[in-house]
């Protein structure tokens, strides 16, 4: 990438050598049928020459864009794909604090505002030096005055510019601020117009909008008349200047002070000597809006990962688990979401995990799964630490049924297919038709090829967890991680629901979080968790005696169900 | 097609002519002080090469003072009124849009309810303030500044002149075509890839969890660099065009004036060479915008068609030309209402009905999806109904005035926009007249009255952009205090408790069943808790209403 990026300098500048050689031949040409009559033809090696040097040109400027927009792709590409390992890496508990919204911004948009800063704004650094640079070493031995008014005005353009960034261009910042801002209101009130129009209120913002809209054009103008004033002084400075040289030798000329030839030259090459100056002038806030975009992303890379093993150590098929003292909290909480939690589970067995909402129920499954790692404790499966395992491997033991499975955009059948990418459609249907899926699948218009998620089909509560259940049955993975919905559900599907989930149940080993009695029902071991900790266990009717925590969250929570 | 966008999309540009005007003419004027600059630069030096007597250059020095002060002059000018026009069309564009699709909402805007596909269609509206200035005017300033150069080089000779005039004009559409043709197509299609790449990101980032724990991680990310190093494939392409008009320019701008050298040669008297050569090079400046003018103008014409093909809808419901009288009862009848979205939809009701005295206080059971927001929305006008009535207190829905059916009903609705604005404001378009009071009453009412007088700010904190400061629960109570300072005689609360917790959720039932006296209350929600507390309960499936026992549901049919 340094090499590519190399190639733009380099051939920035020999494209700016070219330019002087012309401006030279230009001047000789001139000269000869000028001052010396020649005619067309004596001239026609020249012009040849000419217009190679322009055709040179072409090719090098060519060149130059294209290295300088390739170093710009790749960085991108770079960084969109390092973001995102890193993004998966943090896992998804990381991004429920994150908005997606958000991410997805910095990923597209934000990394795109860095491709003006490298395909522009650094090629047009680097010839602001240098292509200046190689016009006062040529004009340096052909004529010393102006090759002083050169060198002194030409740091006063950077100058300038560095006081516009400071003064005026704050100013002008300020207000592209208050537009993005003006935007944002629009965008407010366009995406609130049904919420508007339910309270009568949508008309209204019509004078609204051309209120602000106006004020906020009159305020504008206010400052940029004052920051085009700096701008128009140095588009004035690199005129004048150029007017002095033109001038100066002029007037030196008549004196017979200089050489037609050589006056020529220098009145050719002086308004390119201003030229990548002013370019750079124009490319100026191309670096600041990058740094801007940078920042985003880079807070996102240096959210620091969870460790990863040295060495990896395979899991025992045997699945005894173990939670031993298990803490963990978020980054931004006061108390643990789990605290010194301690149980196990024995193979083959179903253990249903009660408690209150933020008791820890989710946060225990996300450590199982591996998507937070304990900040003290181990977890084990038959004595072997969890943490020593690689991630994925460990998750393909596990099948996994959320409350509210995402649906990929993508159709049912390869929704089903998650786990099991190569899985053939026979066994697709099989796995739904276990999960109770299947009928509801078929009688769909395009059936396993009906296309899901945001503008596919919306599938309801019912029907997006049967889904999941039917993922399930397809990765046919040893242990059940299973997180019940609390959702309504009609008599038909929720009778469906069920009977895909005992049949899942059957020969796994299984953690289930859930509120409903009829399920907690059916489990082996019930643990009741608060606060992060494990407070009851045994079975329904042993904690039903105790008249603790489990009785009166049965009582709270499910009067419906509890009364059935 | 796009010709008729195009003279519909210059006709908003009409009431603004004068400003585009004026800033096309400044910003000829300052590419000819540029002209000048190096035209009378170049005859001063042939001049002074001859060594005349001093006096004979006096006026050219002045020419050339006069022109590189003009120059920064014209340039300040044209800018200043160029963005005052920009911000002028911007504000008319806004209004305008707004306009067109205030009528519209929500029912024809359903396909934009992510959010995000909204904000590209503002986008749309943002990206045309720029017609103007990137697409419309260069080709203006260049067919300005190629006459007066032909203008002024057939004062020399008029094969020159001629030869000037074929050159820029054959560069100029070179470069037009080039763009045209080849741009349009690559940006399109890197816009597409873009806007996918962004579905998929969208997809992937809601779903991590989902492909993490399946085992997917690998896989999944092997897909998107696929689809990462396809944009950056197209880029390429991009980059390719972009550097070929680079270099285009290069070529073109000395090309033109290398024929000009040529055929004056012969022609021009050799003092006035310099001053054709780097005059020509100097007019160039006009022809380069060129290259970005064809790629705005299509990316305009996108966005106009986008913005028209929205507007241009019918909305789905109108006023009566005959409006009735505001109903002096509120009692709700529903009598065989059948409803889908559209004629070829299936249906979402079936001969639904529905008997609610005023004052009653119902709840309507349903699975998510089943259709219970779309009742909300046809209640309060929304969407219009074909077959079956609604009346309220003997009056036809369909025959009220719009907002008189909203003067009847308050929805808390399960998609409320927050704006970015204070808590209290947000409350308070609700009734923008009410005083503090009734706002904190109404807060105190939904169980966030707390919450907010605990913030550093209290009423005054900002929520953020669509309430993104404020969580799930709190958005929710903010948007029932809302509905509940609409002092309507309808209440209609949609799945209004969900991200809540039992003990605050039955709070805020209790407070409802209170302060609610006297006015008609209505629950969906898809949760079987709390539906002891209200007189009747209805289960929504397969589009029609079956009650369900009162006082304890039924458990046989709800568990």
């Amino acid at each position: 990438m340094r090499l590519t990026f190399m190639a733009t300098i380099a051939l920035s500048v020999t494209g700016g050598i070219c330019l002087i050689a012309q401006a030279f031949a230009l001047s000789r040409i001139i000269r000869q049928v000028f001052l010396d009559h020649a005619a067309l033809e004596e001239v026609s090696g020249l012009l040849l020459i000419v217009g190679l040097l322009v055709t040179l040109r072409a090719l090098l400027g060519w060149g130059a864009h294209r290295t300088a927009s390739e170093v710009a792709i790749r960085v991108k590409a770079d960084l969109r794909k390092r973001l995102l390992v890193h993004l998966a890496a943090l896992g998804p508990t990381y991004l429920l604090g994150e908005r997606t919204g958000e991410l997805v911004t910095t990923a597209t948009t934000g990394i795109d505002a860095l491709d003006p800063f490298f395909r522009d704004y650094l090629p047009a650094l680097f010839n602001a030096l240098l292509i200046p640079l190689a016009i006062l070493l040529v004009v340096f031995p052909l004529d010393a005055l102006t090759f002083i008014i050169l060198l002194i005005t030409a740091p006063l353009i950077p100058a300038f510019m560095m006081l516009i960034g400071m003064a005026a261009g704050a100013l002008a910042r300020q207000q592209y601020a208050r537009l993005s801002h003006l935007s944002a209101h629009f965008l407010d009130v366009t995406q609130g117009l049904a919420t508007l129009k339910l309270f009568n209120r949508s008309r209204y913002q019509i004078t609204t909008i051309a209120h602000i809209s106006d004020d906020f054009r009159s305020a504008t103008m206010r400052v940029l008349r004052v920051a085009f004033v700096s701008a128009f002084a140095l588009e004035m400075l690199a005129t004048l200047s150029v007017a002095i040289v033109a001038v100066e030798i002029g007037l030196r000329l008549l004196h017979g002070g200089i050489p037609f030839e050589q006056a020529l030259f220098l009145l050719v090459i002086a308004p390119e000597f201003y030229q990548p100056l002013r370019t750079l002038g124009a490319k100026f806030h191309a670096g600041t809006e990058a740094s801007a975009a940078a920042e985003r992303l880079f807070a996102v890379l240096a959210m620091p990962l969870p460790p990863r093993p040295a060495r990896a150590v395979p899991i025992p098929d045997r699945l005894h688990l173990r939670f031993d003292n298990v803490t963990y909290r978020y980054p931004d909480s006061a108390r643990p979401a789990v605290d010194q939690l301690s149980f196990e589970i024995h193979p083959g067995e179903h253990v249903a995990l009660v408690g209150e909402s933020g008791s820890g129920k989710s946060t225990t499954a996300a450590l199982l799964l591996r998507f937070l790692a304990p900040d003290s404790g181990q977890i084990t499966v038959s004595g072997v630490d969890l943490a020593q395992a690689i991630a994925d491997q460990w998750r393909t033991r596990i099948a996994w049924v959320s409350q509210s499975p995402h649906l990929f955009q993508t159709t049912i059948a390869d929704n089903i297919r998650l786990g099991r990418p190569a899985a053939p459609l026979e066994d697709v249907m099989e796995a739904a038709r276990l999960a109770e899926a299947h009928e509801f699948i078929q009688a769909l218009p395009q059936g396993y090829d009906t296309p899901c998620g945001e503008r596919g089909l919306r599938l309801s509560g019912g029907q997006a967890q049967r889904i999941a259940i039917a993922r399930a049955f397809l990765t046919d993975a040893p242990l059940l991680v299973l997180d019940e919905m609390t959702a309504f559900l009609d008599p038909q599907t929720e009778a469906a629901v069920q009977s895909g989930l005992r049949r899942l149940l059957q020969g796994r080993t299984a953690l289930v979080i859930t509120h409903r009695l009829h399920t907690i029902m059916q489990m082996d071991r019930i643990i009741v968790l608060h606060a992060g900790r494990v407070v009851e266990e045994g079975t329904h009717s042993q904690l039903m005696n105790q008249a603790g925590r489990y009785r009166a969250l049965v009582e709270v929570f499910d009067p419906v169900t509890h009364a059935g | 097609m796009p010709a008729k966008t195009l003279r519909r999309l210059l006709g908003l540009l009409r009431p603004f002519w004068r400003g585009m005007a004026l800033a096309a003419v400044l910003s000829v004027l300052t590419i000819a002080a540029s002209v000048g600059l190096m035209a009378t630069s170049a005859w001063m030096i042939s001049k002074a090469g001859l060594r005349p007597s001093i006096a004979e250059l006096g006026v050219s020095v002045v020419a050339v003072r006069f022109f590189g002060i003009a120059r920064g002059g014209f340039r300040y000018l044209e800018r200043l009124v160029a963005h005052d026009t920009t911000f002028r069309l911007l504000a008319d564009l806004r209004v305008q849009f707004y306009r067109a699709i205030e009528p519209l909402a929500p029912a024809r805007l359903s396909r934009y309810t992510s959010g995000d596909l909204l904000a590209r269609v503002v986008d749309d509206v943002d990206a045309l303030q720029n017609i103007y200035l990137r697409a419309v005017a260069p080709p203006l300033v260049a067919v300005l500044t190629g006459g007066l150069l032909t203008l002024l080089f057939s004062a020399f000779d008029g094969l020159v002149a001629l030869t000037a005039l074929l050159c820029l004009g054959t560069a100029a559409l070179a470069t037009t075509l080039l763009a045209w043709n080849l741009g349009r197509r690559t940006g399109q299609i890197l816009t597409q890839q873009r806007a996918q790449l962004n579905a998929e990101l969208v997809d992937s980032l809601q779903g991590m969890a989902d492909w993490i724990a399946f085992g997917q991680t690998d896989r999944r990310l092997e897909a998107l660099n696929q689809q990462i190093d396809s944009i950056a494939a197209h880029e390429r392409r991009f980059a390719r065009l972009d550097g070929l008009q680079a270099a285009l320019a290069i070529l073109f701008a000395n090309g033109v004036m290398l024929a000009v050298l040529i055929v004056a040669i012969p022609r021009v008297e050799g003092i006035f060479l310099a001053t054709l050569a780097l005059a020509t090079l100097a007019a160039y400046e006009a022809i380069l915008p060129l290259a970005q003018a064809a790629t705005y103008l299509s990316a305009s014409l996108e966005s106009a068609s986008r913005l028209f093909d929205l507007a241009d809808q019918t909305p789905a419901v109108t006023d009566p030309l005959s409006p009735a009288a505001f109903p002096a009862r509120f009692d709700l009848v529903i009598h065989d209402l059948t409803f889908g979205y559209s004629a070829d939809a299936p249906h979402l009701f079936r001969d639904l009905n529905l008997t609610l005295p005023h004052g009653q206080f119902a709840a309507i059971l349903g699975e998510s999806g089943v259709g219970k927001s779309t009742l909300a929305h046809v209640l309060v006008r929304f969407y219009d109904y074909a077959a079956g009535h609604i009346e309220i207190g003997g009056t036809e829905l369909r025959l009220l005035r719009e907002e008189d059916a909203r003067r009847i009903f308050s929805v808390m609705s399960q998609r409320t926009h927050l704006f970015h604005t204070t808590i209290r404001e947000n409350i308070r378009i609700a009734r923008p007249d009410a005083p503090d009071e009734a706002v904190e009453a109404a807060a105190r009412a939904a169980q966030i009255h707390e919450f907010i007088a605990g913030l550093p700010d209290g009423y005054e904190t900002y929520v953020g952009e669509d309430g993104a400061r404020v969580s799930g629960g709190e958005r929710q109570r903010i948007a029932l205090a809302r509905a509940l300072l609409r002092d309507t005689p309808i209440l209609i609360l949609d799945e209004a408790t969900a991200h809540l917790d039992p003990a605050t959720e039955r709070a805020v039932f209790d407070t409802i069943a209170h302060t609610c006296q006297g006015r008609t209350v209505l629950i969906f929600t898809h949760q079987v808790r709390l539906l002891d507390a209200v007189d009747a309960v209805y289960m929504l499936a397969n589009g029609v209403l079956h009650p369900l026992k009162r006082e304890k549901p039924d458990s046989e049919a709800a568990s």
